[in-house]
């Protein structure tokens, strides 16, 4: 039971609740005691020691993270002393790491550089060993680099705990103690599903997303190329904040007109083939409930989801619907359709996409996406290092004039927009079977029930008097509990969105690093991400995918009709069961 | 006693399927690879795969785990295990001239173990020994006031044995 105590922080008596830590009842009184490990979807670590307090009565300065406040308890988060311990303590994290924060990946964005600035740290005491490891530079998503690492634990607890992939720990002990998979072996052949949340919680550059920057500057000055850029949903909801603004803007035009001046001779949407996707998926799920096919269907779309289930849910294979990911299909549209429009060899195209997230690099690498030969996409930037470009190229963003896309791969429903926030395929692909099964339209297109930010969320609709159970889960944790369900009652649901990271895409790991004044993953920023996708379907005429007029040109024109030969060749694949098998622990026995 | 037989996993299975029927199975980690180290006289990496998947615990954690504590090897160790005291007495009696002449003797580093399999060197802190120093031990085995020397011939006799023995 909670009831109200009355603690003094720095002197003066507040009213607090019982039954919370330290740093969470300062929090809300406006002290924020500095921190490193803790994370508040995180378990307790309580390994930096950076949030210590003095307590008066106790022996030793206590870690306010993990300990609770008592009624009558007199909290000094600021003496003299205090400052000089937590002083310390940065100063001997700092000994440990490299002095090369001006040519760092994390460089203006790195927690720890923060901290020390904060702690008033002017010069290096302890200078002592340091440890050398070699980067981990065998996965085509994530980096990992061990020098930059002070072992807060938080992509380890990351990965276990709202991943539940299990993929890191912290091996050996002491000074040589290192995050790594198991048997340290690389990246790019442990479980790791390439989410890229481990670089989101990092506090320094230990993890980052593998940059393909350099080699896109390149490439964007070859006359040779002709150069087609698409960017993701949740893209420009987020890339604001890589230039100052609070989360939740939408600078899809800004975007556009950046790209452009970087030198992208067409700039198309993913959000069109968010709108393909749906006319794909809705197909497949209906064909699926009239034949009688394998239920419940599974969505593609994360790519995150999708090593995943190839290494942990094998037995769901035939549940997982063929359809490639939208960023894959625009590829295969961008290289097919668009190429004869335009009467240029395929192979004359560079094309990128700008995605908010790190496994879409592993996606474009991946060979059961290939067709007649080519890849769909050639290279993935993530909104960071797409906004890193633009200012490194010296665009100013957010004086720029909005510009629109092109088309034919560039106009988009609002079903397409809602693909980036959790729920959001869901909605769109009901949306479209209901009118494709029924004949009907459904009136109701917002279903509540299945956004915001909880792990699990059900919903069941009507059609033709047949009720028709869906269910949607964020984050491989909240998937897993939702697979368990259905491994134990397969006939529960008829369709599932599953998508790899907290919140949607808008919580991807290729999102901008939290600012100064908030936290990675933040829910409240992630919300108004979420928000910026679902202003921008309300503001369209257009909300349903079948209802895009150049969806249609494109059946039309090429594709015939969803699921035709053509459709198939370009825009749908099969997964298959890989190695490492992923392991989920029991949560009871471990 | 490296080998990985179709037996020694059947055992382990058996072992991990009685350790299930206890309150908190995760909790024997450390006891199964223990185990696993008896039998193969080290954690090989197969088995801890095996391990993994029978008691439903994350690979990573598992290497956690096993890198954590040095009791653990992660790598075959010859048929026998030199040890040098390098405690202090044995230090001030001469211990890293002993240690010296068994690298060059054994050629491996400390940690590594001969190509042919018969020994690993070892560093070992005070074996409790002190009033013979400097000191080594052989697998269970004491061995006391050593030089460069006569800890050559020692090695002598362990491979002349051992020479026989496959004889």
């Amino acid at each position: 039971m909670e009831k109200s105590i009355t603690i003094h922080i720095n002197n003066k008596p507040y009213t607090v609740d019982s039954g919370q830590t330290i740093m969470q009842a300062a929090d809300k009184l406006g002290f924020h005691i500095p921190r490193l490990c803790y994370h508040p979807k995180l378990s307790i670590e309580g390994a930096c020691r950076v949030c210590i307090v003095e307590v008066e009565g106790m022996k030793n300065y206590v870690a306010s993270c993990s300990f609770p406040v008592n009624d009558g308890m007199k909290i000094h988060t600021n003496t003299t002393e205090l400052r000089r311990a937590r002083r310390d303590i940065v100063e001997l994290i700092l000994d440990n790491h490299p002095l090369d924060c001006h040519t760092c990946d994390r460089n203006g964005t790195c927690e720890l550089q923060r901290l020390s600035y904060s702690m008033g740290i002017k010069a290096r005491h302890f200078e002592g060993e340091r440890k050398h490891y070699d980067e981990d530079l065998s996965s085509r998503a994530v980096v990992r680099n061990p020098n930059k690492c002070i072992l807060c634990g938080r992509c380890v607890r990351i990965c276990s705990e709202v991943q539940n992939v299990h993929n890191l720990s912290q091996a050996h002990r002491g000074f040589r103690t290192v995050v790594m998979p198991a048997y340290n072996m690389p990246f790019s052949e442990s479980v790791c599903t390439a989410c890229g949340q481990c670089i989101n919680v990092c506090p320094t550059a230990a993890f980052v997303e593998k940059s393909y920057t350099q080699e896109l500057f390149e490439q964007l000055n070859d006359p040779n190329l002709i150069k087609v850029v698409q960017f993701a949903p949740s893209v420009r909801a987020a890339i604001g904040e890589a230039f100052g603004l609070e989360p939740g803007h939408n600078m899809e035009g800004q975007l556009v007109a950046a790209l452009r001046k970087l030198g992208f001779d067409y700039v198309f949407d993913t959000q069109f083939s968010a709108d393909l996707t749906i006319m794909e998926e809705a197909s497949e799920f209906l064909e699926r409930i009239q034949n009688k096919g394998v239920l419940p269907m599974i969505t593609s779309c994360s790519s995150a989801w999708m090593k995943c289930m190839e290494q942990f849910y094998p037995d769901l294979i035939d549940n997982v619907s063929t359809c490639k990911s939208p960023m894959s299909m625009n590829g295969a549209m961008i290289k097919s359709y668009f190429t004869e429009k335009i009467q240029v060899d395929p192979k004359k195209i560079l094309s990128v996409a700008v995605m908010c997230c790190t496994a879409k690099k592993y996606e474009a690498d991946r060979p059961e996406l290939m067709f007649d030969d080519l890849r769909g996409v050639d290279i993935v930037v993530t909104t960071r290092e797409a906004a890193w470009m633009i200012k490194s190229a010296g665009i100013d963003f957010l004086k720029i004039q909005p510009e629109k896309v092109d088309a034919p791969l560039g106009l988009s429903s609002g079903a397409g927009a809602i693909f980036g926030a959790t729920g959001g395929v869901m909605e769109a692909a009901i949306r479209t079977a209901y009118e494709l099964y029924t004949g009907e339209t459904l009136v109701d297109i917002e279903l509540g029930g299945i956004r915001g930010l909880k792990g699990i969320k059900e919903a069941s609709l009507e059609m033709d008097g047949r009720e028709i159970r869906v269910a949607v889960a964020h984050g491989l944790g909240n998937a897993c509990n939702l697979l368990d369900l259905v491994r134990k009652d397969p006939g529960r649901y008829h369709f599932i969105e599953i998508m790899g990271c907290p919140g949607g895409c808008v919580g991807g790991g290729g999102q901008p690093y939290a600012g100064a004044n908030s936290i990675p993953l933040d829910e409240e920023a992630l919300q108004k991400r979420a928000k910026a996708l679902y202003d921008l379907d309300r503001g369209k005429t257009i909300r349903r995918s079948h209802e895009n007029p150049d969806i249609q040109k494109l059946y039309r024109e090429f594709l015939q009709r969803p699921l035709s030969p053509t459709s198939h060749k370009y825009l749908h694949t099969h997964y298959q069961a890989k190695l490492p098998r992923g392991i989920i622990p029991d949560k009871a026995i471990f | 006693m490296s080998e990985i037989t179709q037996e020694k996993l059947d055992q382990i299975k058996t072992y991990i399927n009685r350790i299930k029927q206890q309150p908190y199975p995760g909790s024997y980690l450390i006891a199964v690879l223990h185990r696993v180290q008896g039998m193969f006289g080290y954690v090989p990496r197969e088995i801890m795969d095996v391990v993994a998947e029978e008691m439903n615990i994350p690979t990573a954690h598992i290497w956690g785990v096993a890198t954590f504590y040095h009791y653990f090897n992660l790598k075959p160790i010859g048929k026998h295990v030199v040890s040098v005291c390098m405690g202090t007495a044995c230090y001030v009696k001469g211990a890293d001239d002993v240690l010296q002449a068994l690298k060059r003797e054994l050629g491996v580093k400390v940690g590594q173990t001969t190509e042919d399999r018969l020994f690993t060197l070892q560093e070992a802190r005070c074996l409790g020994a002190c009033g013979i120093a400097p000191v080594i031990m052989i697998d269970d085995k004491i061995y006391g006031e050593l030089t460069a020397k006569s800890v050559v011939e020692l090695i002598h006799r362990y491979r002349k044995a051992a020479g026989e023995k496959t004889a």
